[in-house]
């Protein structure tokens, strides 16, 4: 064995050895599937690994819990390995506690060797335009946290009786949530954990027909096959597609060819639009139209209330080809407006900085190589900021599924294990302690598990009392009041 | 003992998709990212049963280190289920509810994919996800019933001289932990 080796294998066993490992005190910031799926491989790739995982939230579970759809309850089912990640022994979920006003982030990397943020995007892509701030509009994001009992978000109130028609603006699966959301009987809804303030304000909604806008073709829609059928098989709901938007050109025909998804949405569309044909008109009748190759120029402010969007002025678009096979949407010059009183933006949702942390504000993601966090100085090379970490969202951008988590959390897992290896961890750290004692001095309420686990258990009981899977408390002081409950 | 043979693509060819540079990581952990993994199911003869037939598939898993692990799969279990009853690390977020692409596995004998049922739309659905999809892959909560229908129930006959096929022998899964 050569030295160099014995010394590496003797760090990395001093921090993995099963014969009382010295512990290796993680940090994780974020409760999601990104923070879950990094502490399940930390757990399982160190024994020595100490881990507490921390959330601005008292509930766990990032967007399992508020960006899933209250009708696609299988989707939620990560929940529970989640859940037995959080209960392992050598693993701690602390909620109500928030990175940047309970605690900075020099605090943490003072006490955890190691700090991984997985804290998401909670912010949103601005489309820049005018009107942009008249009442009415919103991001998918913010309405799908109000459906869904977000406690930042319980009060939104959107207007959803001033007019038959809601615009959004994307055709990624976000919309289409927000899209059926809005159409779905709320019969259906009531059986689902959607929130009870949305589903009131869903019973008294005049919205019947809701635009899917996108801005270039059916062959682009950001959409997945599930939500595709999904849309297209609910009853009652008309899908209404242009039999020209489903023209395809040389360069649709190649990122077809290159995409098994891509050919599988655009089939599945001329079915949908083959088989739409003309339906008798019912004022209760929910219409659900594709427009493609549309983009919003500005918003249009309503003349009997000032303040309030009444419309969007979309420009007509063509595909350009932009190299390597992608094509852009160009404006034409030719207007249209469409006519609405709620506006929701699918565009995309941004990460949020945090003061200390690096940040790439082009693509809104921490700078990193392969989970390891980078610092960007003036001049000179890039330097990695020891012992700072990021998963998910944060590294990777607001793309992918919970599974994408998985293998982006493998990638962070194996740069921190080789930096294991290489002994960058060996100084002395008070980990939990030191956390317990920092956030008994600031007088931060921090929720336990088992504080959850209590809230949980409220949420069900509501909820079997309404032949709902739970009943969501959606303001802080009762979500924190039922888990201090005894 | 040989089986169904599934091929996971590593996760250093998954990051090339996203425009990053495909890369050899100069590491301990090098293994961790460029070695496929595989495990594969095979029949159980007669004449290892000693004539009592229990009805079960033979799988080898192979994880990340190269090191076989041989398993038996009663028919009717799902390869999610099999993997969890045997301690393997193969991920099921969605526990068998076609919700999720994470039990994603590769079947390598294209003779062996296609003796199995069709995955229906649903499953399709979820593959379209997956990461390094290729032309045999299934999710391995979907794959139970393709495996029986994978015998024909003649092969019994030639268990008895000891000889037993090829093809349906040397199919491996390999899984992506």
């Amino acid at each position: 064995m050569s030295r160099r080796y014995l010394a590496r294998y003797l760090v990395s066993r001093y921090f993995s050895s099963s014969v009382s490992p010295r512990p290796l005190h993680v940090c994780i910031v974020g409760s999601g599937p990104a923070g879950f799926y990094t502490a399940d491989k930390l757990l399982k790739a160190h024994e020595g690994a100490r881990i507490d995982i921390i959330d601005r939230l008292p509930t766990p579970f990032g967007l399992v819990r508020s960006g899933v759809a209250p009708d696609h309850p299988e989707t939620k089912i990560a929940i529970n390995q989640f859940s037995r990640v959080a209960q392992h022994e050598r693993c701690s979920f602390y909620g109500n506690v928030k990175l940047g006003s309970d605690l900075l982030l020099s605090e943490l990397r003072d006490l955890y060797h190691v700090v991984v943020l997985a804290y998401g995007a909670e912010s949103d892509k601005d489309l820049g335009i005018p009107g942009e701030t008249l009442s009415g509009i919103y991001s998918a994001r913010e309405f799908v946290w109000w459906y869904n009992g977000h406690p930042d978000y319980s009060s939104l109130k959107p207007d959803l009786t001033s007019s038959d028609t809601a615009v959004i603006l994307g055709q990624g699966n976000v919309a289409l949530d927000v899209a059926r959301i809005l159409l779905r009987p709320t019969t259906e809804l009531a059986s689902t954990d959607i929130a009870r303030h949305a589903l009131s304000a869903l019973e008294e909604s005049s919205i019947r027909k809701v635009f899917l806008v996108g801005r270039r073709g059916p062959v682009q829609a950001a959409l997945t096959a599930k939500e595709l059928r999904e849309v297209l098989g609910i009853k009652n709901m008309h899908i209404r597609i242009k039999e020209t938007d489903l023209s395809v050109t040389p360069a649709d025909e190649e990122e077809m060819k290159n995409s098994r998804i891509r050919k599988r949405i655009y089939e599945l569309l001329s079915k949908a639009a083959a088989a739409a044909g003309t339906s008798e008109s019912d004022p209760d009748q929910r219409e659900l139209h594709f427009v493609f190759f549309r983009q919003p120029d500005r918003f249009l402010e309503s003349n009997e209330r000032k303040g309030h969007v009444s419309g969007v002025n979309l420009e007509k678009t063509i595909l350009e080809s932009a190299g390597s096979g992608k094509q852009l949407a160009v404006g034409t010059g030719e207007f249209e407006d469409l006519n609405c009183s709620l506006v929701l933006k699918a565009i995309g949702y941004k990460s949020v900085p945090i003061n200390g942390l690096p940040f790439d504000h082009k693509k809104g993601v921490v700078p990193n190589v392969r989970g390891r966090v980078v610092s960007q100085p003036v001049e000179g090379l890039s330097q990695t900021e020891r012992g700072l970490y990021v998963c998910g969202w944060l590294k990777r951008g607001p793309v992918g599924i919970i599974a994408t988590n998985l293998y982006c959390a493998e990638e962070t897992v194996g740069s921190i294990s080789e930096d294991i290896e290489e002994g960058v961890f060996t100084s002395s750290k008070e980990g939990s302690k030191g956390l317990m004692q920092l956030l008994e001095k600031r007088e931060v309420k921090k929720v336990d598990f088992s504080g959850w686990e209590k809230v949980d258990a409220k949420e069900k009981q509501m909820g079997s009392e309404r032949n709902k899977p739970r009943e969501k408390l959606v303001t802080w002081d009762d979500l924190l009041a039922a888990a201090a409950a005894n | 003992m040989r089986g169904m043979r599934i091929l996971q693509r590593s996760y250093g060819e998954y990051l090339q998709s996203s425009a990053m540079p495909q890369r050899q990581t100069r590491s301990f952990h090098e293994a961790f990212f460029s070695i496929n993994h595989m495990f594969s199911a095979s029949y159980s003869t007669a004449s290892e049963k000693g004539g009592e037939e229990t009805e079960k598939i033979n799988v080898i898993f192979v994880d990340k280190d190269g090191e076989e692990i041989h398993v038996k799969v009663p028919i009717g279990m799902n390869i999610l289920e099999a993997a969890h009853e045997n301690d393997i690390e193969l991920e099921g977020a969605c526990e068998g509810s076609l919700a999720c692409s994470t039990c994603h596995v590769i079947v390598m004998e294209t003779e062996y994919y296609n003796k199995l049922e069709e995955p229906t739309d649903e499953e399709n659905d979820m593959l379209d996800l997956a990461f390094g999809l290729t032309e045999t892959s299934r999710l391995g909560c979907q794959v139970i019933d393709g495996v029986r229908l994978a015998i024909p129930s003649a092969t019994r006959n030639f268990v008895v001289d000891g000889f037993v096929p090829n093809w349906f022998t040397d199919t491996k899964l390999v899984y992506y932990p």
